[in-house]
């Protein structure tokens, strides 16, 4: 016998009301549960965001990036938040943000896609999967909390799945013709100019929008647009939102400072556009990997391992906390003497958020989210 | 080799929808430096120096004037309404001027059917770069290309390199129309009365015209030489523009825009340049000078790269560029003899198109190519330019823009292309045929590889698209 997949939700709430997984209560449809799930393509440097200031090798491997989160929120001893992310420093402050510092995937090169598709997926290898973590959320998910919807041309692999994912682009995002693109590629192929040329520029394209342009506020129209989508009676719980751009390689310090002010921007926006919704939200926030813990010769950083992710809403399991087991950044410390060295599975972070946001047993999100880990 | 496509687009701006088969491509591309007529008739009708100059003028006064009635007593609400649309309109005044040529000068260039001078007259405004970045210049450009090369690019470079120097873009554009002669009789005046801040020497023109217009960078000249070429330099300006402490000594009967020699700005004495002394003569030592330069050995060296690798590639074959040169001495710098040398050496016709199109090259050859109008009556050809990133007349500094693959080889530039192609194929749709096109434009370079692209492109706008997106119709 097929089951519908409504009916495979049923069984699973059942199980739940049943009292075999006592202590996690029926979501309750009144109030449905938003989720939104924002990926920062390029690799974020963690180490700026929520900066080890207290960490004795910070300041040395750092060196003329080492101040720059002068004059952001101390979050604790150790660790100081961006100056640029204001609008989270009051979220973390009103226990409505969490830091998790020191996590990756199981990934552990350091190609882009390669890690994006490890993101999303959630499989134990590049591509090992067709299907996404949120996709699979969706299954676990009453009918009232499943609607979901990526902003983007196409759906994401995070979001792909048995359920059905909508899109939306708003026109003023580059839209390039996905059928003339594939054969132009065909067109170049074996052309030793055009070719790389054009590779990276359709890379780029897919590296989504620019939400640190215009002095943060794309990243605010991005988060009002995600708001105006989610807050109707009808409208999606389950979103998805890109942003790129993380990739700074040179002059970090400018950079990234716009990114996470349009992230902030967004963030802002998002929980405005929300109203009382809000406290029904759960936003994460996480990159593909993270980047080098000293600065390059331009300003920058190159692609590394761990990195911060952020979990951002109403009611956090531990809002206004990091959580860290912290490996120190000292050279030996480090992951092959270069990378911050990842003490804890990303993959771990998001379903422990995901199964206490929707009151969900934990072990049975790993599985559903994380089926080879 | 494909003889026709480098005929149409490495000399010439691309195959027009309408022209005649080109046939025997050498004497094509010969005739036309006969045929070239220095004012088409696209740029009929566009402002001189005396309108745009008044614009600046008037747009001045208009600023002044807003700032005086800001600083006294509050307006009645009917004339507070009124200030911010005159300043508006003023303001517009200047830009439209420059927006006025740039759409003109992509009309010409759609239009012309003499493309290689064309493409020349493209080429000199680009080695005598003025940038529209700066404000006091804006207005100036279109006109400095119209009026100081157009007329020229087939006569003397002497006599082009004097006309570049010599036209308010100019001389605003590298600062010649702020510098005075140290010890000019109007300098020792105003240190008579006290002022310590006496006006003094801007050595900007003399160094660029020593390093990108003439010698080139590095060429052997010192810093003793840029001072005493700026001195020869100084009394030169502009006329009109109420600027600068010279402005009393203008003469009363010189028009707005006009370029005047003012003797008491003039530094007196003699100026030794490269070694040979140049006796007080007022404007005539400055022109002294400039010829001097302009028929250097150096100098046709300078020239005969620059023009080789335009027609050839980034590091363009010795042997051309030694052939160049020595024409270019024997003939005192006639430039019409070199362009004909150039369209007669092998050089230029024995590689495949390798030449990257710039965005500007690219744009026109495609326009050209359509016989529909592919842009809309109000399509705002300046801002286009900048979006596919070489805004026209605005290269951000005097060296021009680099002549080079790597220059417009690049992958957002590559995206940018693309888009444009495709929306401008998505307004043609079905009114042209790719298949008939491509032959016609890119005639014996046309791969089986592009050709079949073409022919399975799922609608007739994408095949457009893919035709001025082929790795052929890109390159020149």
């Amino acid at each position: 016998m097929i089951l519908s997949r409504r009916s495979i939700i049923r069984s699973g709430i059942t199980v739940a009301a049943a009292g075999a997984l006592p202590g996690f209560a029926y979501a309750a449809a009144a109030t449905p549960k938003r989720l939104v799930f924002i990926i920062q393509r390029g690799a974020a440097d963690g180490l700026a965001t929520v900066a080890p200031t207290g960490d004795q090798a910070f300041a040395a491997a750092r060196r003329t990036l080492a101040d720059e989160t002068a004059g952001g929120a101390k979050l604790d001893a150790m660790f100081t938040l961006h100056p640029a992310l204001t609008t989270t420093a009051g979220l973390y402050a009103g226990s409505q943000a969490h830091f998790a510092h020191a996590v990756a995937t199981a990934y552990r090169d350091r190609s882009h896609f390669d890690g994006q598709n490890m993101l999303e997926g959630g499989g134990s290898r590049p591509y090992g999967r067709a299907d996404g973590w949120v996709g699979r959320l969706l299954t676990l998910l009453p009918a009232a909390e499943r609607d979901a919807l990526a902003i983007a041309p196409a759906v994401p692999l995070a979001m792909r799945g048995t359920v059905q994912v909508g899109t939306y682009a708003p026109s003023r995002l580059p839209q390039a013709d996905g059928d003339l693109i594939a054969r132009l590629s065909a067109l170049y192929a074996d052309d030793k100019l055009l070719h790389p040329l054009w590779d990276s520029a359709v890379k780029t394209q897919e590296l989504a929008s620019d939400i640190g342009g215009n002095n943060g506020r794309n990243g605010a129209d991005l988060g009002k647009l995600a708001a105006s989508l989610m807050l109707p009676a009808d409208g999606a719980r389950v979103m998805m939102v890109e942003t790129g751009g993380w990739d700074t390689h040179s002059s970090q310090r400018g950079r990234l400072n716009a990114q996470l002010r349009g992230l902030d921007q967004l963030v802002g926006a998002l929980q405005t556009g929300l109203g009382p919704a809000w406290n029904d939200t759960l936003v994460i926030v996480a990159t593909e990997f993270g980047r080098t813990v000293e600065v390059n010769g331009t300003g920058g950083t190159d692609h590394g391992t761990a990195s911060t992710a952020m979990l951002l809403g109403g009611r956090l399991a531990a809002g206004g906390r990091i959580s860290a087991d912290w490996p120190g950044l000292a050279v030996s410390a480090r992951l092959d003497g270069r990378d911050l060295k990842p003490t804890r599975s990303l993959e771990s972070v998001i379903a422990a958020a995901v199964a206490h946001h929707y009151a969900l047993d934990p072990k049975r999100v790993m599985t559903t989210l994380y089926p080879d880990a | 080799m494909a003889v026709q496509y480098l005929a149409a687009n490495r000399f010439g701006l691309g195959r027009r929808y309408d022209d005649p088969a080109i046939g025997d491509a050498k004497a094509w591309l010969t005739r036309q430096l006969g045929d070239y007529d220095p004012a088409p008739a696209a740029l009929t009708g566009l402002a001189g120096r005396a309108a745009i100059a008044t614009a600046y003028v008037e747009y001045r006064e208009d600023r002044q004037a807003m700032r005086r009635e800001a600083a006294e007593t509050p307006m009645s609400e009917a004339e507070q309404g009124m200030d911010p649309e005159l300043r508006r309109l003023s303001r517009s005044a200047i830009r439209r001027h420059y927006v006025d040529a740039t759409a003109a000068r992509l009309a010409a260039a759609i239009a012309t059917p003499t493309p290689f001078p064309e493409r020349l007259v493209h080429f000199w405004a680009n080695h005598f770069a003025v940038s529209a970045d700066k404000q006091t210049v804006i207005g100036f450009v279109g006109n400095y290309e119209n009026e100081a090369i157009r007329p020229h690019i087939m006569g003397k470079f002497a006599d082009l390199l004097i006309a570049a120097v010599r036209h308010p873009a100019m001389l605003l554009y590298l600062d010649q129309a702020q510098s005075f002669g140290p010890d000019s009789a109007f300098a020792t005046r105003v240190r008579n009365r006290g002022n310590r801040q006496a006006p003094g020497l801007n050595e900007n023109l003399a160094r660029e015209i020593l390093e990108l217009h003439t010698l080139g960078v590095r060429a052997g000249y010192t810093q003793a030489d840029v001072t005493a070429f700026a001195k020869a330099l100084t009394g030169l300006t502009v006329a009109g523009l109420g600027r600068g402490a010279g402005q009393r000594l203008m003469p009363a009967d010189a028009e707005p825009g006009a370029t005047v020699f003012i003797a008491p700005l003039h530094e007196p004495g003699a100026q030794t340049v490269l070694g040979r002394r140049y006796d007080a003569a007022g404007a005539g030592q400055a022109e002294a000078i400039l010829r001097d330069l302009a028929v250097h050995p150096t100098t046709a060296r300078h020239i005969a790269t620059k023009l080789a690798r335009h027609f050839t590639a980034d590091d363009p074959p010795a042997a051309l560029v030694d052939r160049l040169a020595a024409d270019f001495l024997k003939s005192g710098g006639d430039l019409s003899l070199l362009y004909n040398a150039l369209v007669a050496s092998p050089e230029p016709w024995t590689t495949a198109p390798t030449l990257f199109k710039s965005p500007w090259d690219w744009t026109v050859s495609m326009l050209r190519a359509l016989k529909i109008p592919a842009l809309g009556e109000r399509q705002n050809v300046a801002a286009m330019f900048t979006q596919l990133g070489q805004p026209i007349w605005r290269p951000g500094s005097p060296a021009g823009y680099d002549d080079k693959v790597a220059t417009w080889a690049g992958s957002a530039g590559l995206m940018q292309r693309v888009e444009l192609a495709s929306r401008i194929a998505g307004r043609i749709g079905d009114r042209a045929d790719a298949r008939q096109l491509a032959p016609l434009v890119l005639a014996d370079a046309l791969t089986p590889a592009t050709g079949q692209a073409i022919a399975r492109a799922d609608s007739p706008g994408q095949g457009i698209a893919m035709l001025f997106a082929s790795p052929e119709f890109l390159r020149r």
